[in-house]
């Protein structure tokens, strides 16, 4: 029985950021490519999500965005259950997500300094001290200097960087980010893992979808594998 | 945003030509209804231009007549001239005509024409012009129709080419559509962005085709005198004014295109598996 989802207001305090249970998606008449996943990420927590290529990573990621509804099971965000949630209550959840894309998708008209307060412009208009929240986050981010260039002249690293400027300026609640060192050298990779790192200690809940698995490793976190279309928790 | 300039362009000229093809009907439909024709039958021992005279003096009397004039042999055929020529004129037995112009505020009827000549003793017979004017006016409305139905094929064809651009826009745009929603943008908020620009797009291009009909319009007006280039386009400076709406008429479609192709396309945008 479908819960009524709680206003994304009302479940601040809940206890766990994300739940699955027995969540099975898959796309149109294709077999399923997620199969009866439980997952349960606690307020706070930080988790890697491994897989091979094809294994739902992405599609896992989806669900957790609101971006798809699963074909069985439930999803609960913030302590309320979002599974089959009214269009027009989506983007208050979103507000309460970050969320970062291997392809960046940042908005090449803007530039580094507009993509990065996109959500705070996009959740409100121009609130006093917004500006200078952004200029501090792009300077912790490392693009103190780029403030003023666009996309298409920024290199990938310097993207990457932007693009989780944007997703955490919001302070999210929730950080989904999606092999997020994929187009980076290994030193790179270190140094945003440290920035996901430095967010987690600040309250954020945070899920990397990566197939480095060395990295993975070398983080400390928990690590979630999914095979075949299921859910496994990697020994540590 | 080519092509929309240019329908908009287009269904400035139909409306243009619509209002200019309605109001020629109409001066010649009032002129018709100004005039009548009296054909006078001379009685036996009187001439025909007497008959035709008396006729004249008759009519002039009635209310409703501002002039009743005899047309003497020489009228009569420089009328006839043009379609039978000068070899049969001498010969050809000519009918006996008075032209009535009547007032135009209170034209007497042909009943109370035909009245007044009886009354006097006179065979005649009196034409009003009610069936060429019956035709003139018919045509008139046809006119005015098929301008309409012009005006109105073009502006739906400007109205489907804003809703095409826009989701070929859209289409474009998805990404960016997607980033938007993924970062806590409502869908009302999305649509409002695409609404503002492609309405934006549209009111410049409806600008554009409207001021371009109206610089041709101009340039036929000053060509034409007030006539314009033919009597069956009398242009008029008030017809400007019937290109002012089309920038707003454009931005209106386009907005209204772009909100219901935006929220198809954002309604999508969560899918199900």
């Amino acid at each position: 029985m479908p819960s009524s989802p709680a206003s994304a207001a009302e479940t601040a305090s809940a206890p766990e950021t994300v739940r699955l249970s027995g969540v099975g998606f898959g796309y149109a008449d294709a077999p399923r490519i997620l199969r009866d996943v439980n997952l349960i990420l606690p307020r706070g927590s930080f988790h890697f999500l491994t897989g091979p290529s094809g294994a739902g990573k992405s599609s896992l990621l989806r669900l957790l965005t609101l971006g798809a509804r699963p074909q069985t099971g439930r999803i609960s965000l913030f302590g309320a259950d979002v599974t089959d949630i009214a269009r027009r209550d989506i983007p208050a959840f979103r507000r309460r997500m970050g969320v970062v894309f291997q392809d960046f998708r940042l908005l090449d008209h803007l530039s580094a300094f507009d993509n990065a307060a996109l959500p705070l412009r996009l959740a409100g208009g121009r609130e006093a001290g917004q500006d200078a929240d952004v200029e501090e986050m792009l300077k912790w981010v490392g693009l103190g200097r780029r403030m003023d260039a666009r996309p298409p002249a920024l290199s990938g690293g310097e993207k990457q960087r932007l693009a989780i400027a944007r997703a955490v300026i919001n302070r999210p609640g929730l950080i989904v980010a999606d092999e997020p060192t994929g187009s980076v050298d290994a030193a790179m990779a270190d140094r945003l893992l440290r920035l996901f790192q430095s967010l987690n200690r600040l309250g954020a809940t945070v899920l990397i979808a990566s197939h480095d698995q060395a990295l993975a490793e070398r983080s400390g976190a928990r690590v979630l594998h999914l095979h075949r279309g299921g859910l496994y928790e990697a020994a540590a | 945003m080519t092509v929309i300039a240019v329908l908009c362009f287009l269904a400035c000229l139909a409306a243009v030509a619509g209002a200019a093809a309605d109001r020629a009907a109409q001066g010649w439909a009032r002129q018709l209804g100004a005039e009548a024709t009296v054909q006078v039958r001379p009685r036996v021992g009187e001439s025909g231009a007497t008959a035709a005279a008396r006729a004249a003096e008759t009519l002039a009397g009635v209310d409703g007549v501002e002039e009743a004039a005899a047309l003497d042999r020489k009228a009569a055929e420089d009328l006839l001239r043009p379609w039978l020529g000068d070899a049969v004129l001498p010969d050809l037995p000519l009918p006996f005509l008075v032209a009535v112009r009547l007032n135009p505020e209170a034209p007497a009827s042909a009943l109370t024409l035909s009245r007044a000549l009886a009354e006097a003793g006179l065979d005649a017979s009196v034409d009003d012009h009610s069936l060429w004017r019956g035709e003139v006016e018919r045509s008139a409305r046809l006119i005015a129709l098929l301008a309409a139905a012009a005006f109105l094929a073009i502006a739906l064809a400007a109205g489907a080419a804003i809703a095409y651009a826009t989701r070929a826009g859209l289409a474009a745009g998805r990404s960016t559509i997607e980033t938007l929603s993924l970062n806590g943008a409502t869908d009302a908020r999305i649509a409002g962005l695409f609404m503002r620009r492609f309405g934006l797009m549209a009111l410049a291009a409806g600008a554009i085709g409207a001021a371009a009909a109206g610089l041709l319009v101009i340039f036929l007006r000053f060509l034409g005198g007030s006539e314009g280039l033919t009597q069956a386009l009398p242009l008029a400076w008030s017809d400007l004014l019937l290109l002012s709406p089309c920038p707003l008429l454009a931005a209106t479609v386009a907005v209204l295109a772009a909100r219901f192709a935006a929220l198809k396309v954002l309604g999508s945008d969560r899918q199900d598996g």
